[in-house]
């Protein structure tokens, strides 16, 4: 075959009808609360580690709604996930009263569970 | 009883032009305003979106058409008993009345900005609130604001759709203030940028989206979606303010020279006691509970009580008009016993 010099890549788009929510599903059962987040960002902007490590909650439960992280093999949401000191700044800020810190301890011990 | 007075309590845009309404309709209204002037709010504020009229010359107006009406200022309901077919009432400056039906127009109250202790009003010199801004639009006076601005930001919802200050609702009125207010403040600084930092943008009413398309198009309003989480003081007093661009999934921050908080609409903080006085309920948005919301909005559960304007949830100007003049109908037609 001729080598044109480029391939086909997967489309980046989400398939919304097939994402596997799996996860996702486990997580509403620990917390809730993740139901209710507008995505306003306010956790992203408070955490401390957030602009070195790029640790970002509503990235964290967007990922996981739109089946990024089982896409990715989790490598980006574990990797955010590592970046957390638990501080809890997080759950201070949202303004839909999430328990966001609460939601990160869940979500480790869900990819603990996996392990 | 025959009288035909009705009283109504609260003397904003609802209570004066149900008042006017209801001497058309051959009644005697009684207004009882616990401030020193009419007009409530509004009175306060400059220019009215979404036609930019003058407020103080819509109150003029409206408080010219009231001649000849008992207005009691700086008075306040002081004891009311139901009788059989109406009420007996005693206010606070002495004077007593019968009447046959109630009106409560007692409107709403700004959210106190400083209860989010996180944007420091109160604390930083160049935090203002939206309400504060009308002041200084109509008077030019406020130390807060300096003579130049390079940066000027507008935080929306602050009280509102907040979990955290007690008031999960929306505003409804404070988006399309700030874009009002972001091309108000553009006119008098065209060198400075302007910011709106907002959750969503909601300007839901007749041509607020050609306020949107202007504030961008002709004035280069730049809007950024994500909440600001907080807001620190710099050393020269300007404020640096924290948020998430959540379209660009990055963290910015801002230096500002003023941030001026869109401060929520609450309920009145008598409208518990009003409610308990007259057996009316409150609905658990904490503004009074209507009879439905969709076809009995000016009525109470009770007979004789109504209701206009925002005691019963955030309404614009022509909202509440409308409201008032639904009451005044809805009380003529209890008067002669058609429900
Ligand atoms: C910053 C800001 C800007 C706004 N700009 C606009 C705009 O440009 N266009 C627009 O359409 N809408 C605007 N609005 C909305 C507008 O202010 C309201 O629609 C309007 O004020 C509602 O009128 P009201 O009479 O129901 O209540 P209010 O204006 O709150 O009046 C209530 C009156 O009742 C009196 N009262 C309260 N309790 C008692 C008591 N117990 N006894 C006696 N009297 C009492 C109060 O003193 C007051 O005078 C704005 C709102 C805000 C917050
Ligand atoms: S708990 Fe974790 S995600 Fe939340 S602010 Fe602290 S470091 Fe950031
Ligand atoms: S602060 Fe709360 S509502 Fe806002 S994005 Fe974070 S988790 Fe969601
Ligand atoms: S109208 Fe806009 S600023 Fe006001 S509470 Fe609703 S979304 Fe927030």
């Amino acid at each position: 075959m001729i080598d044109f010099g480029f391939g086909l890549s997967r489309s980046s788009a989400v398939r919304l009808d097939e994402v596997d929510l799996t996860l996702y599903r486990k997580l509403e059962k620990l917390e809730p609360g993740v139901r209710t987040c507008m995505s306003c960002g306010s956790c992203t902007a408070t955490c401390t580690a957030g602009p070195w490590s790029g640790m970002s909650v509503r990235k964290v439960i967007l990922d996981l709604q739109r089946e990024r992280a089982s896409a990715e093999g989790h490598g980006e949401v574990r990797k955010m996930l590592s970046a957390c000191m638990l501080c809890g700044k997080c759950s201070m800020v949202c303004p839909r009263g999430i328990n966001t810190r609460h939601l990160i301890l869940s979500l480790c011990r869900i990819y603990e569970e996996k392990k | 009883m025959d009288s035909q007075t009705v009283l109504i309590i609260g003397g904003g845009v609802a209570g004066m032009e149900a008042a006017r309404q209801l001497r058309l309709l051959g009644c005697e209204p009684v207004i009882v305003e616990k401030s020193d002037h009419l007009g409530g709010h509004v009175a306060g504020w400059h220019k009215l979106f979404p036609d930019m009229l003058s407020a103080s010359s819509l109150i003029e107006r409206m408080s010219e058409s009231l001649d000849g009406i008992t207005v009691y200022l700086k008075t306040q309901v002081a004891s009311m008993n139901r009788l059989k077919d109406g009420f007996s009432v005693m206010l606070t400056n002495g004077t007593g009345l019968l009447c046959r039906a109630v009106l409560i127009a007692s409107g709403f109250r700004l959210f106190e900005a400083s209860r989010k202790e996180e944007y420091g009003y109160g604390v930083y010199d160049r935090v203002i609130t939206n309400s504060d801004l009308e002041y200084w639009f109509n008077t030019g006076e406020d130390d807060r604001i300096p003579d130049n601005l390079s940066n000027i930001a507008f935080v929306h919802c602050v009280g509102s759709r907040d979990l955290k200050a007690g008031n999960p609702q929306c505003s409804k009125v404070c988006c399309m203030t700030a874009v009002k207010q972001a091309i108000e403040m553009k006119e008098r600084f065209p060198d400075a940028e302007i910011w709106c930092f907002y959750m969503d943008l909601r300007l839901f009413g007749k041509k607020y989206e050609d306020f949107y398309i202007n504030a961008q198009r002709d004035y280069g309003v730049h809007f950024v979606r994500g909440r600001v989480s907080e807001v620190s003081e710099d050393i020269d007093g300007r404020v640096i303010l924290k948020a998430e661009d959540t379209l660009a999934g990055r963290q910015v921050k801002l230096k500002a020279d003023l941030l001026v908080l869109m401060a929520g609409m609450l309920c009145n903080e008598d409208t518990a006691g009003l409610a308990s006085m007259v057996r009316a309920e409150v609905d658990s948005d904490g503004f009074l509970r209507s009879r439905d919301n969709i076809f009995r909005i000016n009525e109470s559960s009770r007979p004789g009580i109504f209701f206009a304007g925002a005691c019963t949830g955030t309404k614009t100007v022509p909202e509440t008009v409308a409201e008032a003049r639904a009451a005044a109908l809805d009380i003529r037609n209890y008067l002669n016993g058609n429900d």
